[in-house]
């Protein structure tokens, strides 16, 4: 901070609240990654030096020869390999054990547990995003707050809080965009609804320039195409402060091995084709990456060469600013509850390290209390 | 009752009305129009289904397959999918009872099942046609049946739910989502009331519903208070006693048909009226629609656009209303999944959401792309977002779908003909917009210009 600023910090704290006195920083860009349907994370980070891991997975454990080694108890699914030069820039962390009390095991509720940061008997209408976007806005001039890609459902910027868009890719929704047209009467809620999303429309139409290319390339298929729609609003002069990703198949209740092996492929290989494109633009810094998903999977496999719903799970959070490591506890497969692991990091802990610590905006109250920030990140 | 109410009553019970039907309507009381709309509700389905639909392949058969044999059965199976949905839209672009599609919707809403896990396309028709022989019936009769529907009994596992290995799936969502709506329940409740539907089963030679009786747990269990040897039938029976299932069940229609919510005190006693109504009559729908309809609520100004058009209710009303001429119903399947609806596959138990919901920035602008490309058929061949997925397809499906968009006609001029000689811009407005224009220029226009600026405008996205 500029010794002027300082000063100028210094003298607003003896008038105004603390909450006025964040100093947000929506340059730095989120990019969730949701993986859909609850992956399943004893064989995503790997406790391969843990016994009771293969009793309970006696036909879907991963070798310790198969796994990617991280230390001498804990290994990558082998499919993550394109992420192993992050891991050794350290801009990888994997944090394990992210849960909730009393965990919900239906889809669509947990789902909406995690999308609106709620506890697991609160039922809450809008996104964490949206929530925090409301109370500490990002600046009018970007091109939106948020933007979905892929998908109807807007997830965690769900809400009326927030300016947000779904998109497929930016071509073509530039081109579709000269359709909507903001102004009128709004003469009831629904048509209320229906001018502000037109009107979010057109305020991310004209911020958006053409797309960005990059020399880089992306994996083929939709989940590469919507990695490269991340890069290119990540190039925009305008910006947005968050991109939501997603990749459905997860729900991997039978014959899991080669599907999941597939998955984990295609998010490794967009991460390492996110990270090129935007090293190349100077934006890797400036961006934090998070997956998550409504939950893990159960420890014991079950009679399908599957693993049914589970509780707890590893996520990782990636980036240029990122310290990279182990956080969090690994599975204690000794302990399990009903069946399924304790959590030992709430999410809304990874929530609030967003808010606070990359954005630097307050958490407590998007996030209805205090969780304790995680540090993960270089400042 | 005047055009405007006739388009009201038409377009909330079926889809967008023709100028002739609103004219007609228009002559009746309000009282005499809802019981010609009840009236008129039939319990079959006209189009004609896939000839696949009775076939049954056993579980046993597949379990046999080689890799090729199920990789085969697969691509078959995505196939008869979409000949399902293709199926359903004929017949509601076509059918001459709209209600009754509109309710089967709303059922298959409620009691949803998806193809995504039943992936038995003929269990998904079994069903629907259960949907709508009971639509507008017995709602304890509806629930009954739709319980041991065999697509049900698989979408919420039932058919694992056996004594001592109880599966609460179906137990949860019987009360939560089909009768007595969340908080009026415990989770002691849940659990008991599993024990009671062990038992029930799928027989794999005929995909019928069978009864286990060595799968049944019958000892004593308590739901709700009630303590007995209780079977999967009685629990029913309990949770249709209690008013709570009424009031979730008619505070659902009253979503789908009056407004999101009541508003006021008295609204609030008219949507209690028509539950009471539907308990009262032994659950007749039929009773606690015409509640609904005759409510001062429905016919509230307030109330009128009100409620966001699903995308059937787009897709369908759009081509209804303006008579397009199409040979197959394909290429609508396609849009509905673009537009976030697509039929036989709900995203989860809980169904779509709706409302808001359906309007994202991606949907809207799908929505007004169509919309546009529609009023422009005459002018470009249209080439909805369908064309792109249409190549994912294998050949004889991509062909089908080709032709289909193809055959897709509308002339505009056509189509203004009959209001020639009536105030046009004003007669047009009334037939297409639930409310004014939000844009004041949209009613300046003439042909085809009209038709497009009215369409393009918000409005036309209510109800």
């Amino acid at each position: 901070m500029r010794r002027r600023d300082f000063l100028a910090a210094s003298v607003a704290a003896l008038f105004l609240p603390r909450v006025a006195l964040a100093q947000t920083n929506y340059r730095r860009l989120l990019v969730l990654i949701e993986l859909k349907g609850g992956n399943d994370g004893l064989n995503t980070v790997v406790p391969y030096a843990d016994q009771d891991y293969y009793s309970l997975r006696p036909r879907l454990a991963l070798r310790r020869d198969e796994v990617l080694q991280l230390d001498e108890r804990t290994g990558l699914h082998p499919s993550l390999k394109p992420l192993w030069p992050l891991w050794q820039a350290r801009e990888l962390a994997i944090v394990q054990g992210v849960g909730y009390a009393r965990p919900n095991l239906s889809h669509f509720r947990s789902i909406e547990i995690w999308d609106t940061a709620s506890k697991s008997d609160e039922y809450l209408a809008d996104g964490w995003l949206a929530r925090s976007f409301a109370a500490s806005p990002v600046p009018a001039s970007f091109a939106a707050d948020g933007v979905v890609v892929g998908g109807n459902d807007m997830g965690p910027l769900a809400g009326t809080g927030a300016r947000a868009i779904a998109l497929a890719e930016p071509e073509q929704f530039l081109r579709q965009a000269r359709l909507a047209n903001p102004s009128g009467a709004k003469r009831n809620a629904a048509l209320r609804h229906i001018l502000k999303v037109e009107s979010d429309i057109v305020q991310a139409a004209s911020n958006l320039g053409g797309g960005a290319q990059f020399r880089s390339e992306f994996p083929r298929g939709p989940f590469g195409n919507a990695v490269r729609t991340a890069a290119q609003f990540a190039a925009n002069q305008a910006g947005v402060a968050a991109v939501r990703l997603s990749l459905g198949g997860f729900d991997t209740h039978q014959n899991q091995l080669q599907p999941h092996a597939r998955l984990l492929g295609e998010i490794a290989e967009g991460l390492a084709a996110l990270k090129a494109a935007l090293g190349e633009i100077g934006r890797w810094d400036s961006t934090l990456v998070l997956t998550y998903a409504e939950f893990g999977r159960r420890p014991q496999e079950n009679n399908s060469m599957g693993a049914d719903h589970g509780t707890a799970a590893p996520h990782f959070l990636a980036g240029g600013r990122v310290r990279g490591g182990l956080y969090g506890e690994a599975p204690q497969l000794g302990a399990l509850q009903d069946g399924n692991l304790r959590h030992a990091v709430d999410f809304r802990s990874l929530y609030a390290t967003v808010l606070e610590r990359w954005w630097g905006a307050p958490s407590a109250r998007a996030l209805n209390g205090r969780f304790p920030t995680l540090d993960l990140l270089r400042t | 009752m005047g055009a405007a109410d006739a388009r009201h009553l038409l377009n909330r019970t079926g889809f967008d009305a023709h100028l002739d039907e609103v004219g007609e309507y228009a002559r009746l009381s309000r009282r005499e129009a809802v019981e010609r709309v009840l009236a008129g509700a039939q319990t079959t389905a006209r189009a004609r289904p896939p000839e696949w639909v009775s076939e049954w392949q056993s579980p046993r058969r597949i379990r046999q397959m080689s890799a090729e044999e199920r990789q085969a059965l697969f691509r078959d199976l995505i196939e008869k999918g979409l000949q399902l949905k293709a199926w359903w839209l004929a017949e509601m672009l076509t059918t001459a009872s709209p209600l009754t599609e509109r309710m089967t919707l709303f059922w298959h809403n409620h009691f949803t099942s998806s193809l995504q896990k039943v992936r038995a396309p003929g269990l998904m028709y079994r069903q629907n046609v259960l949907l709508r022989r009971h639509a507008l019936g017995s709602f304890s009769e509806l629930l009954h049946a739709a319980s041991k529907d065999p697509a049900m009994l698989i979408y919420l596992d039932s058919a694992t739910n056996r004594r001592g290995q109880p599966n609460e799936n179906f137990a949860r969502e019987v009360m939560e989502l089909f009768t007595l709506g969340e908080g009026n329940y415990g989770e002691q409740d849940i659990k008991e009331a599993a024990r009671a539907f062990t038992g029930w089963s799928l027989d794999p030679d005929t995909g019928e519903y069978l009864f286990r009786p060595m799968l049944h747990d019958d000892g004593t269990k308590t739901v709700l208070g009630r303590t007995g040897n209780l079977r999967g039938e009685d629990i029913l029976d309990i949770l249709l006693e209690r008013p709570e299932t009424a009031r979730f069940v008619t505070a659902k229609l009253w979503r789908e048909f009056v407004s999101t919510a009541p508003a006021n005190e008295r609204e609030r006693a008219e949507l209690e009226r028509a539950a009471r109504a539907l308990r009262e009559s032994g659950y007749s729908l039929r009773a606690a629609l015409r509640e609904l309809l005759a409510s001062e609520a429905f016919w509230a100004q307030a109330n009128r656009g009100a409620l966001i058009k699903s995308p059937v209710d787009l897709v369908v009303g759009t081509m209804r209303q303006f008579d397009v001429d199409f040979s197959d119903a394909l290429p609508f399947v396609f849009l509905l999944r673009n537009l976030g609806q697509d039929l036989f596959s709900p995203p989860n138990v809980k169904g779509w959401p709706g409302g808001e919901a359906w309007i994202s920035s991606q949907a809207l602008l799908a929505r007004k792309q169509l919309l546009e490309r529609l009023m422009r058929v005459e002018e470009a061949r249209m080439t909805p977002a369908a064309m792109e997925q249409a190549l994912d397809l294998k050949k004889p499906m991509a062909r089908r779908l080709l032709q289909a968009m193809m055959d897709i006609k509308f002339s505009a001029r056509d189509w203004l003909r009959p209001f020639q000689g009536r105030d046009m811009p004003g007669t047009v407005q009334t037939v297409l917009l639930a409310l004014p224009p939000a844009n004041d220029g949209a009613s300046a226009a003439q042909g085809a210009d009209l038709l497009r600026a009215l369409t393009s405008d918000p409005v036309y996205q209510l109800k």
